[in-house]
């Protein structure tokens, strides 16, 4: 690890400043990824700014009924919250189905949303990654693959985002606020994240400097049931092969909203539209959620060796959503 | 080796296990390694050092984590907790006991974690967080076996000692 300085940010703005004045600069925040990441060789900071501290660690309800998120509240914190208990369950269920109790007592919110891919090329830096280092190659492609995208990759790219909470927040309409030098911006959830494309090294639309310092959520519709699935190779302590966030509103014969986001499937956690799509209007029946699964995977690309994820990911969806209809007319 | 890539020292102030310790470390020293190398408190052991085994877990102002994982610098006047720290002179705390009554090792390597581990988490519990086996998120927690399970997931025990690894936590529990 090469040396480097650091500092215990004081504010937001001198934070804010004192990064985008250096582009060798990293904010830091739990560390969990990071701190790997020096260790491996993947990331080399000349300077951590340690925001953990600032005072961005308050979840607090919105007079519209939604909620903002601190960026920094801890993940174990932000899943045990009362209001996300009780009115967002399903990102509750997507932050306790990642890690451990050790690193959620550790991780953030804006760590958790800006975390990097686990692709096994990207953290070995013997191996060419276009994300890690843009025009070598991506190692990926022909080789294991079976945590790898099956949906909007690139022939530069075909790593995943492996955030279980920003596929909830995706579906739940989340908003991220970042702080820049020219003031704040307000960025969906859909927006943040980028396809790789020819620059697989941006994950996502922040510019150096920018700072996350909140996520905010609206108000789920009245009556919704909602879930977070994670299939996964072992019981616990694993990233999600695929995984499914839905919410479905029912009315007496037809669904009347929807909202469902998929991990483990793309370069950003997947807000699936065009089931949407098929959904609302339609009748909770079994013919509904097949079709709606078999619109979103229709332009699915799987590669030699994860072909497997197009059906895993169908019928994963499909009892999801006939598990809520389920729920909804108990 | 030009200036910027020299080593940068810092001092700073830890409370390990009840006494207030200064150090100078290099920026780049995990909290493991200073506890360890710096402190020579050994109790916390280096597994993985990854943060996937937990073998390295202590109590940082009162929760779980694990110190490999983050800098020794990012934590200037924190309080760390290891095994070594748990016992009342001769009795040995609860979790401490029960690992020895239930037989919960075999090598003992992964039993500081454990412990530290399994400590957080009773407090976890007790303020009513739930996990992701809890069927009900609304409703308080009941520590039945499978949710020591979940709970436990960040501490791994190469022996496999786990069948008494759970039941010194359930005793635990129970006391």
């Amino acid at each position: 690890m090469i040396p480097f300085d650091y500092e215990r940010a004081t504010d937001v703005d001198s934070a804010v400043a004192t990064v985008t004045g250096d582009p060798r600069a990293s904010f830091l925040a739990g560390g969990t990824n990071l701190v790997d990441h020096m260790k491996l060789g993947v990331a080399h900071p000349h300077l951590l700014v340690d925001v953990s501290r600032l005072p961005l660690d308050d979840v607090a309800e919105l007079p519209d009924g939604g909620l903002r998120i601190g960026a920094a509240v801890r993940n174990s914190d932000l899943a045990a919250h009362d209001v996300v208990r009780a009115r967002y369950p399903m990102l509750s269920r997507a932050l306790l189905s990642g890690a451990s109790g050790q690193l959620r007592n550790v991780a953030t919110t804006a760590g958790n949303l800006l975390q990097r891919t686990r692709c096994v090329y990207f953290q070995d830096v013997t191996t060419p990654c276009n994300k890690r280092e843009p025009g070598t190659g991506c190692s990926a492609i022909g080789g294991y693959v079976r945590y790898h995208a099956i949906l909007g990759a690139s022939e530069h790219c075909v790593a995943v985002h492996p955030s279980d909470m920003a596929v909830a927040m995706t579906a739940l309409d989340g908003v991220v606020v970042v702080r820049s030098a020219d003031g704040d911006r307000r960025i969906p959830l859909s927006e943040f994240y980028r396809l790789p494309g020819d620059r697989p090294d941006r994950d996502t639309v922040l510019a150096h400097g920018d700072l996350v310092t909140a996520v905010e959520l609206p108000p789920p519709p009245a009556g919704n049931r909602s879930a977070y699935r994670k299939v996964r190779d072992r019981a616990s302590f694993a990233f999600a092969v695929v995984s499914v966030a839905a919410e479905l509103t029912i009315g007496d014969t037809s669904i009347t909203s929807a909202r469902v986001a998929l991990g483990g499937v793309a370069h950003r956690p997947w807000r699936a539209t065009l089931a949407e799509e098929v959904l609302v209007g339609s009748p909770p029946t079994e013919a509904t959620y097949a079709e709606a699964a078999a619109a979103e995977l229709a332009a699915a690309q799987p590669l030699p060796g994860n072909e497997f994820k197009v059906a895993l990911t169908r019928r994963v969806l499909a009892s999801v959503l006939r598990s809520l209809a389920e729920e909804a007319r108990r | 080796m030009n200036v910027a890539d020299s080593p940068r020292y810092r001092k700073i102030t830890l409370t390990v296990d009840g006494e207030e310790r200064t150090l100078e470390v290099d920026t780049r020293t995990t909290l493991l390694d200073a506890l360890r190398d710096h402190l020579g408190v050994t109790a916390p052991k280096k597994g993985c050092d990854h943060g996937q085994c937990g073998s390295c877990t202590v109590l940082l102002d009162g929760r779980r984590v694990t110190p490999c994982l983050t800098f020794a610098i990012a934590h200037d006047g924190d309080r760390v907790v290891t095994a070594h720290g748990l016992a009342d002179g001769e009795v040995l705390h609860s979790v401490q006991q029960a690992f020895v009554e239930q037989d919960g090792l075999q090598c003992g390597y992964c039993t500081p974690g454990q412990i530290c581990s399994a400590i957080g988490m009773f407090d976890e519990f007790l303020a009513l967080h739930p996990s992701a086996v809890t069927e009900n998120l609304t409703a308080p927690p009941e520590l039945t076996d499978d949710e020591i399970r979940e709970r436990m997931n960040g501490n791994l025990c190469r022996c496999g000692a786990y069948p008494n690894i759970l039941a010194a936590i359930r005793q635990a529990a129970e006391a």
